[in-house]
């Protein structure tokens, strides 16, 4: 996959956006702001932003806790990501789930849950209705190294290889499900074996550099989407702090940390890009202002949404009656459709559509969309 | 004309709600080419293509996920479970994924669950399940139970049309039962979801039942009216969740006494839930105690003479109906 200037800045940019809002996250937490638990994923930047990246118009994710880095680069709002941590009244959950629970399906993204390696049948169902109705458009659906020992995850993969779907599974594999070490949780060198199995193509590659991870994750894709067969690629990366901000991760040797904060992915392409002569003083000064304003914008417009009503918390179980689009085929996002809408709310669903400060860069070099 | 049968008034409404609308398939395994294990789906295969009749490998988890996810893409998938009992092993799909999807992110989730439930059969403990009390208590899904060949088809195709999800319960000792054979309408029908049916009506006492005991309550019915010259009423709730409340209260209102019936086990079965809502809001009207027919609680039993003592029947149902007579 061809990265232009402009495209390197914007994902260096992207990986910044995502570790300052998870730092800041992390600060909201310890204030107390944010109630309930936090997940985040320094580290896995490269990987989660480089995955999105080689994704096109219709493609769908179907993105994990540690997966900011994909739905930033796919165009979800930072505005909506913090109504949801400050469990607000206008957040995508309108304060019902919180983290990044979140979705659209008119944008392509699919609400995870906590119960990990259960949107991998759910990736299937989106990409078995893509094949259905003959589109060329593919689902990435990732997971962490805990979720490949689920059965959801071979009855996915099995599923998906039997039908050829049109899905590139990642694995973000980061040593750690919660406090157990990769060595307890399996007894292979590398995960991308698990393809064999399934007749898929499987490639492990770095997955803290995220040129190879471009690099690798759209050869995958291009693969799935001329209809070949599902693939399995592995990112191997390390979570560097602990499982949720409850955990103090003292179960991880020092020196194994130590060694992957060496190979942390922002220095290492901020080293790239300077070399390069990509990334000036300067273009760096002007993406953390940028940053910091998408955050600022992002937190302050959280902050003042309006508390969950009580009296609504018996309300929404069910989806009222009337016509639904099949999401992707032209006008679907009319109104007379029950899923054109946020039901729920009457207004277009937030999730990736909350304005506010862009989530891109937008300068001359680097404004690609 | 013809008369058919409660299994083939199942297939009819996937055939015809699959040629009425393209978002319509069928998912599930030996659906295909086999017809399904009982030939509930014999023929949509050869009409509708392997696209539209997906046979599946053995994995429930990945037969009702798929289903979520393309219901999510505003499909309507019909997830058949061989036998509902295999629903245990999508659980999750079910309960986490499924039901809380809409509240939670204002997606709806149309889509249906189906397989054969219930015993009678000699199925034994793993062949046998009537799953609805779990399904019962978990918000988000609908649950629905035909008795009759009218409501297996209307109560389907009331099912596909609803934009969330919905369990349906078809008995498996109904589907070739000859009295149930019926002439069904030949234009387009459906049974509302959530409405009860008061299949006899009667002053002296209410039988609450759904499913296959319909009949068995009927039965007894006719006995307690031959025998006892009691007129006893029989509502059919069809829908579990929701629950036609209105109906429920306006027959005990006017009959004061009230046995509930059902083939599931007793503790924390519908029943239950029946029970509390009339003992709060019907206190007053009560001449009798609520009583409750129903399994014992243990596993479902194999062998014959087991099953016959595990299942609810109308002569349990009688001697359970002449003591509340007696009040």
């Amino acid at each position: 996959m061809r990265l232009e200037r402009a495209d390197l800045l914007q994902i260096y940019y992207l990986m910044r956006l995502t570790r300052a809002m998870e730092d800041r996250t992390r600060t909201l937490f310890l204030q107390g702001r944010v109630v309930g638990g936090v997940y985040t994923a320094q580290g896995h930047e490269a990987t989660t932003v480089g995955a999105a990246w080689t994704l096109g118009d219709g493609d769908s994710i179907v993105p994990q806790h540690r997966d900011l880095g994909m739905h930033l680069t796919r165009g979800v709002s930072p505005r909506a990501v913090m109504t949801q941590w400050l469990a607000r009244g206008n957040s995508p959950g309108l304060g019902r789930d919180g983290q990044i629970h979140i979705g659209d399906m008119h944008h392509g993204i699919v609400p995870m849950i906590s119960m990990l390696g259960e949107s991998l049948p759910v990736a299937c169902g989106v990409a078995l209705t893509m094949k259905m109705r003959k589109r060329s458009t593919i689902v990435m659906a990732s997971m962490g190294d805990g979720a490949t020992s689920t059965g959801p995850f071979h009855e996915a993969l099995n599923f998906a290889s039997v039908q050829k779907l049109p899905i590139v599974f990642i694995i973000e594999n980061n040593g750690y499900a919660y406090s157990t070490p990769t060595y307890q949780e399996f007894a292979i060198a590398n995960l991308s074996d698990r393809a064999i199995a399934y007749g898929m193509l499987g490639e492990s590659v770095d997955g803290n550099d995220v040129l190879k991870v471009v690099e690798t994750v759209g050869r995958a894709v291009e693969h799935v989407r001329s209809g070949n067969s599902p693939a399995l690629i592995e990112c191997k990366t390390f979570r560097v702090r602990g499982h949720s901000e409850a955990d103090k991760a003292d179960y991880v040797p020092p020196e194994q940390r130590e060694e992957w904060l060496a190979k942390d992915p922002i220095p290492r392409f901020e080293d790239y890009l300077a070399r390069e002569k990509i990334l000036t003083q300067a273009k760096k000064a002007e993406i953390e202002e940028q940053v910091k304003a998408v955050i600022e914008d992002a937190v302050s417009f959280a902050e003042q949404g309006p508390a969950p009503d009580p009296v609504t918390v018996a309300d929404y179980v069910f989806a009222p009656e009337g016509p639904i689009a099949i999401i992707g085929e032209p006008g679907a996002d009319d109104s007379r459709y029950i899923n054109a809408l946020d039901h729920r709310t009457g207004k277009p669903f937030n999730t990736v559509t909350e304005s506010g400060k862009p989530a891109f860069v937008a300068t001359e070099e680097v404004g690609r969309r | 004309m013809n008369a058919v049968t409660y299994l083939e008034a199942i297939g009819q409404a996937m055939r015809e709600e699959m040629q009425r609308d393209e978002a319509v398939f069928l998912l599930g395994e030996d659906v295909g080419t086999y017809g399904g294990a009982f030939k509930v789906s014999a023929g949509l295969l050869e009409e509708f293509g392997s696209e539209r009749v997906i046979d599946t490998p053995m994995a429930e988890a990945v037969i009702i996920g798929s289903a979520v996810g393309a219901a999510l893409m505003g499909m309507r998938p019909i997830a058949e479970m061989q036998f509902i009992d295999f629903i245990t092993c999508g659980f999750d799909q079910i309960i986490n994924m499924a039901n809380k999807m809409y509240w939670r992110s204002g997606i709806p989730v149309p889509m249906v669950i189906r397989g054969p439930s219930g015993g009678g059969v000699k199925g034994g403990p793993f062949h046998s399940a009537s799953p609805e009390a779990w399904f019962f208590h978990a918000p988000g899904i609908k649950v629905v139970v035909p008795s009759t060949t009218y409501d297996a088809k209307g109560l389907l195709k009331a099912a596909i049309r609803d934009n969330n999800p919905v369990l349906y319960l078809e008995h498996k000792l109904l589907y070739r039962l000859p009295e149930l054979r019926e002439e069904l309408p030949t234009e387009d029908y459906v049974v509302p979801i959530g409405r009860a049916i008061t299949r006899r009506e009667g002053e002296d006492m209410s039988i609450l039942t759904y499913g296959a005991m319909v009949h068995q309550c009927l039965k007894a019915a006719q006995s307690l009216e031959q025998e006892d010259d009691l007129q006893v009423e029989v509502i059919d709730l069809r829908s579990l969740v929701p629950l036609d409340r209105e109906a429920i209260l306006e027959s005990v209102k006017h009959t004061n006494k009230v046995l509930i019936v059902h083939e599931d086990t007793l503790t924390g079965g519908i029943g239950a839930e029946l029970a509390a809502i009339l003992a709060e809001d019907l206190f007053e009207y009560l001449d009798g105690p609520i009583t409750r027919v129903a399994a014992p609680d243990v596993p479902f039993p194999y062998a014959p003479p087991l099953e016959a003592a595990y299942l609810p029947n109308s002569e349990k149902i009688l001697a359970a109906a002449r003591k509340l007579a007696a009040y």
